[in-house]
C-alpha cells in the first residue's frame, strides 16, 4: 500500500467519524444530552402550571370564595383550612427537591409577602423584572450558583381568580395591595443544573 | 546496650503500648474509652457518649453524621414543623447563605465535644448568628428596629426550629387569654375504649392462664386483673409465653424482655428510646466492637441509670437501670405511681423538690381523690411525657404518651401547645417558662418577667387599622 493510499484512507475514515459525532451531536449523545434545557424547563412549567391553576380555581377559590365551605389558611392545620396555593406549590417544590436535584424551582415575588421569597441571584432579580414588565414573555438565562453552572427559566405568575389577588391585597405583610386579576404577581423560578 | 540506647527504647516501647491502647479503646471501646475522649459532651448526648458508633462512621464523612443526626431527630423535627429545614436551604439560589452558614448540616451550629463554645440547646454558633440571614428584620418590624441579634432566641420571643406556639398569627389569637383558664383540663387525653367497644372482652380472674404455682400469688393476679392489660384481653401468657407470628407458643419466661412491650407499645418504645431515659438502649448502640482475635466483643451499652445522670439525684437510687417495668413496674403497670412517685423516687433536682405542696401538686391530688376531674391533676408526666397526637407516613392519626423527654423540654416554648395551654393563657405560660426562678419553685409562684411579643403584635395590629 503506497502513501496516497494510506492517507486517502484516513482522509475517508476520519470523515465518516466527523459525520458520526456530528450526527450523536445533533440527535443527542446520551439520554441526558436530548432534550435542550428550554424545553425541559418549559415542559416542566407547564406542569407546575396547570397543577397550580387547577388547586387555586377548583379548590381555593371555588370552595372558600364561591361555596364558602373552607377558608385557606397560612396556617391551615392549626386553622383546620386549606393550605395555600402558594404554599401548595412550595411543598411540592420542597418533596421534589428530597427527591431529585436535577431540577428545582420556587415561586418568586417583587412584591413578595414572605421576604425570603424576593429575588436574589442577580438573573432572579433580571428575570422577575422582565416578566412583570412583558407580559405572556418567559425569561431564560445561566448563572453560576455555588461553583456550579445552571440553566435559569422566569415564568410569570399571574392572578387567575378573586382569591389570589384579595389574599395579596389584604394580607398585613404585603408591600402591594392594588392587584388586580391578570395582573403578574410574581414568577416561578426554574433551575436546571448544567454541569455534570 | 548503652543507657541511653535502653531509655529510647523503653520510651518507644510505652510509647507504642499507649497507642495500641488508645486506638483499641477508640476502635474497639472498652472501659478505657471514656478515658479518651475529645471533650465533654452536651447534656443530649453524655449519655451515649461512649457509643462512638452513634454519631460517628469513620470512613462516612459529613453526609452519615448527618444521616446519624437526623436517625433520631427527624422525626421530632417534622412534628414540631421545622422552622428552618434542610431542605430549604438546599436550593441553589441559598448557594451564597450555605458558603457562609451552610444550615443543611446539623454540625454547622450543634458541634459537640466542645464545652467551651456550646451554648442553650447545644448551639455552638456566636448568639447573633440570626444575623447571617435576618440583618434586614427592622425594615419589615419596626418594633425590632436595633434591637441585638444576641437576643433573637433568648427572650422567649423565637427558635431557630420550633416556633408553633410563637409565630405571630398565633400570638395574636391567644392575646387576650386569661392566666388560668375555666375549666383547667389537659385536652388531649386517651381513655380505654367502652366496653362494648373493645376487640376482646375484658378477662376475669379466672382466666388467668398462668402456670398453676404462679396463680396461687393472689395478689399478682390482683394486680393484673385491675389493669388496662386484662381488661383489653392481655392474658398472663400474653406477656410471658407470647405467641409468634406462626401461632408457636413461646416458654413462660418469669422476666418478659423488653421486646415483649414493645410488640404492643411500639410508640412509647420508640419514643422511650429516643428520650434521656432510654436512648442508650436505642438499637446498635455499642460500647465495643468485636475484634482483635476476640479480644474485644460486640456489647451494648447498659441501660440508663441515676449514677450515670448529671442532675443530681436521690442518693438510694444510684443504680437502678431503666427499662418499663422499673417505672411501671410489673402486673400492676400502676400508671399513677409512674407519674409522680416513681419520677421522685430518682429525681432530686431543686425543680423536682419544689413538686411537692406545688399548685400542680395539690391539683394531681385533688384528681386522685376524686374531687377533681379526668385531666385536672398535674403531674411530672403531664408536663414531661404529655400524650400527643401523632400522624403516621399514611396520615393515620392516633394518641399516645410520648415517653421523649426532649418533646416538650428544651428550649421549653415546646412545652406551651401540648401542655401549658390546656389550662393556661399564652401571656403567662411564656411569662413562666421565660423566668427560671418560676421553674426552678416548680410554678408556686408567678412570673416576674413579661415577654414582650404579644404586646409588639398587637401593636403592630392596631397601626395598620389606624393606618
Amino acid at each position: 500500500m503506497t502513501m496516497k493510499h494510506v492517507l486517502k484512507k484516513s482522509a475517508a475514515l476520519a470523515g465518516i467519524l466527523m459525520i458520526g459525532f456530528g450526527t450523536m451531536a445533533f440527535l443527542g449523545g446520551d439520554d441526558e444530552a436530548g432534550i435542550p434545557p428550554k424545553d425541559v424547563a418549559d415542559m416542566l412549567h407547564t406542569v407546575m402550571n396547570s397543577d397550580r391553576t387547577v388547586y387555586t380555581k377548583e379548590v381555593v377559590n371555588r370552595l372558600m370564595l364561591q361555596e364558602k365551605v373552607i377558608k385557606a389558611s397560612e396556617h391551615f392545620k392549626d386553622d383546620k383550612a386549606l393550605p395555600l396555593p402558594a404554599q401548595m406549590f412550595r411543598f411540592g417544590a420542597e418533596l421534589a427537591a428530597e427527591k431529585t436535584d436535577k431540577f428545582s424551582y420556587s415561586l418568586q415575588s417583587l412584591w413578595p409577602i414572605n421576604k425570603q421569597n424576593a429575588p436574589r441571584t442577580e438573573i432572579e432579580k433580571k428575570g422577575l423584572a422582565f416578566v412583570a414588565e412583558n407580559k405572556g414573555e418567559n425569561f431564560y438565562g445561566e448563572e453560576d450558583l455555588g461553583g456550579k453552572k445552571y440553566f435559569t427559566a422566569v415564568y410569570a405568575d399571574v392572578g387567575v381568580v378573586e382569591a389570589c389577588v384579595s389574599c395579596h391585597n389584604d394580607h398585613k405583610d404585603t408591600p402591594k395591595s392594588d392587584f388586580k386579576l391578570g395582573d403578574v404577581m410574581g414568577a416561578v423560578v426554574i433551575r436546571l443544573p448544567l454541569d455534570e | 546496650m548503652t543507657q541511653t540506647r535502653k531509655l529510647w527504647l523503653f520510651w518507644l516501647f510505652l510509647a507504642i503500648c499507649t497507642l495500641t491502647i488508645f486506638i483499641g479503646a477508640m476502635v474497639y471501646g472498652g472501659p478505657l474509652r471514656s478515658q479518651f475522649l475529645i471533650g465533654e459532651t452536651t447534656s443530649g448526648h453524655y449519655q451515649i457518649e461512649l457509643a462512638c458508633n452513634s454519631c460517628h462512621d469513620p470512613f462516612g464523612g459529613e453526609s452519615a453524621m448527618q444521616d446519624a443526626c437526623e436517625s433520631c431527630h427527624s422525626q421530632e423535627l417534622k412534628l414540631a414543623n421545622d422552622s428552618h429545614p434542610a431542605k430549604k436551604f438546599s436550593d441553589p439560589r441559598n448557594a451564597d447563605r450555605r458558603a457562609i452558614l451552610d444550615a443543611t448540616l446539623c454540625v454547622t451550629c450543634h458541634r459537640e465535644h466542645n464545652p467551651e463554645i456550646t451554648g442553650l440547646m447545644g448551639v455552638t454558633l456566636p448568639d447573633d448568628y440570626c444575623f447571617l440571614c435576618h440583618q434586614d428584620v427592622g425594615e419589615n418590624r419596626i418594633s425590632h428596629n436595633g434591637l441585638p441579634f444576641d437576643g433573637c432566641t433568648a427572650a422567649g420571643c423565637h427558635n431557630f426550629h420550633d416556633n408553633r406556639a410563637l409565630y405571630e398569627d398565633f400570638l395574636e389569637k391567644h392575646a387576650d387569654e386569661p392566666p388560668l383558664k375555666i375549666p383547667t383540663v389537659i385536652t388531649v387525653q386517651k381513655p380505654l375504649p367502652a366496653e362494648d367497644q373493645r376487640k376482646t372482652p375484658p378477662l376475669t380472674l379466672t382466666s388467668a392462664d398462668a402456670p398453676q404455682d404462679r396463680l396461687e400469688d393472689a395478689n399478682l393476679i390482683d394486680d393484673w386483673h385491675d389493669t388496662a392489660h386484662a381488661k383489653a384481653g392481655v392474658n398472663c401468657k400474653g406477656c410471658h409465653a407470647p405467641k409468634s407470628v406462626l401461632g408457636e407458643e413461646a416458654p413462660w419466661a418469669d422476666k418478659p424482655e423488653a421486646g415483649v412491650c414493645v410488640s404492643c407499645h411500639k410508640a412509647e418504645a420508640e419514643t422511650f428510646t429516643a428520650g434521656k431515659h432510654g436512648m442508650r438502649l436505642r438499637k446498635g448502640l455499642l460500647a465495643s466492637h468485636e475484634g482483635l482475635g476476640g479480644f474485644f466483643d460486640d456489647e451494648a451499652l447498659s441501660p440508663m441509670r441515676p449514677a450515670l445522670a448529671r442532675l443530681p439525684m436521690q442518693p438510694e437510687a444510684p443504680d437502678k437501670d431503666l427499662s418499663c417495668t422499673s417505672c411501671h413496674g410489673a402486673h400492676r403497670f400502676d400508671v399513677v405511681k409512674a407519674q409522680v412517685d416513681t419520677c421522685l423516687s430518682c429525681h432530686a433536682d431543686e425543680h423536682s423538690r419544689a413538686y411537692p405542696g406545688s399548685p400542680h401538686h395539690q391539683a394531681w391530688l385533688a384528681e386522685q381523690r376524686g374531687e377533681g376531674v379526668s385531666g385536672s391533676g398535674v403531674s411530672c408526666a403531664t408536663c414531661h411525657m404529655p400524650r400527643i397526637e401523632v400522624e403516621d407516613e399514611y396520615g393515620l392519626k392516633s394518641i399516645v404518651v410520648t415517653h421523649n423527654q426532649n418533646f416538650t423540654l428544651e428550649p421549653n416554648e415546646k412545652m406551651i401547645r401540648p401542655v401549658c395551654l390546656s389550662c393556661h393563657g399564652l401571656q403567662f405560660s411564656l411569662d413562666s417558662l421565660a423566668d427560671q426562678g418560676v421553674i426552678s419553685s416548680n410554678f408556686t409562684k408567678g412570673p416576674s418577667i413579661r415577654v414582650e411579643s404579644i404586646d409588639w403584635v398587637m401593636n403592630r395590629i392596631k397601626a395598620r387599622q389606624e393606618k
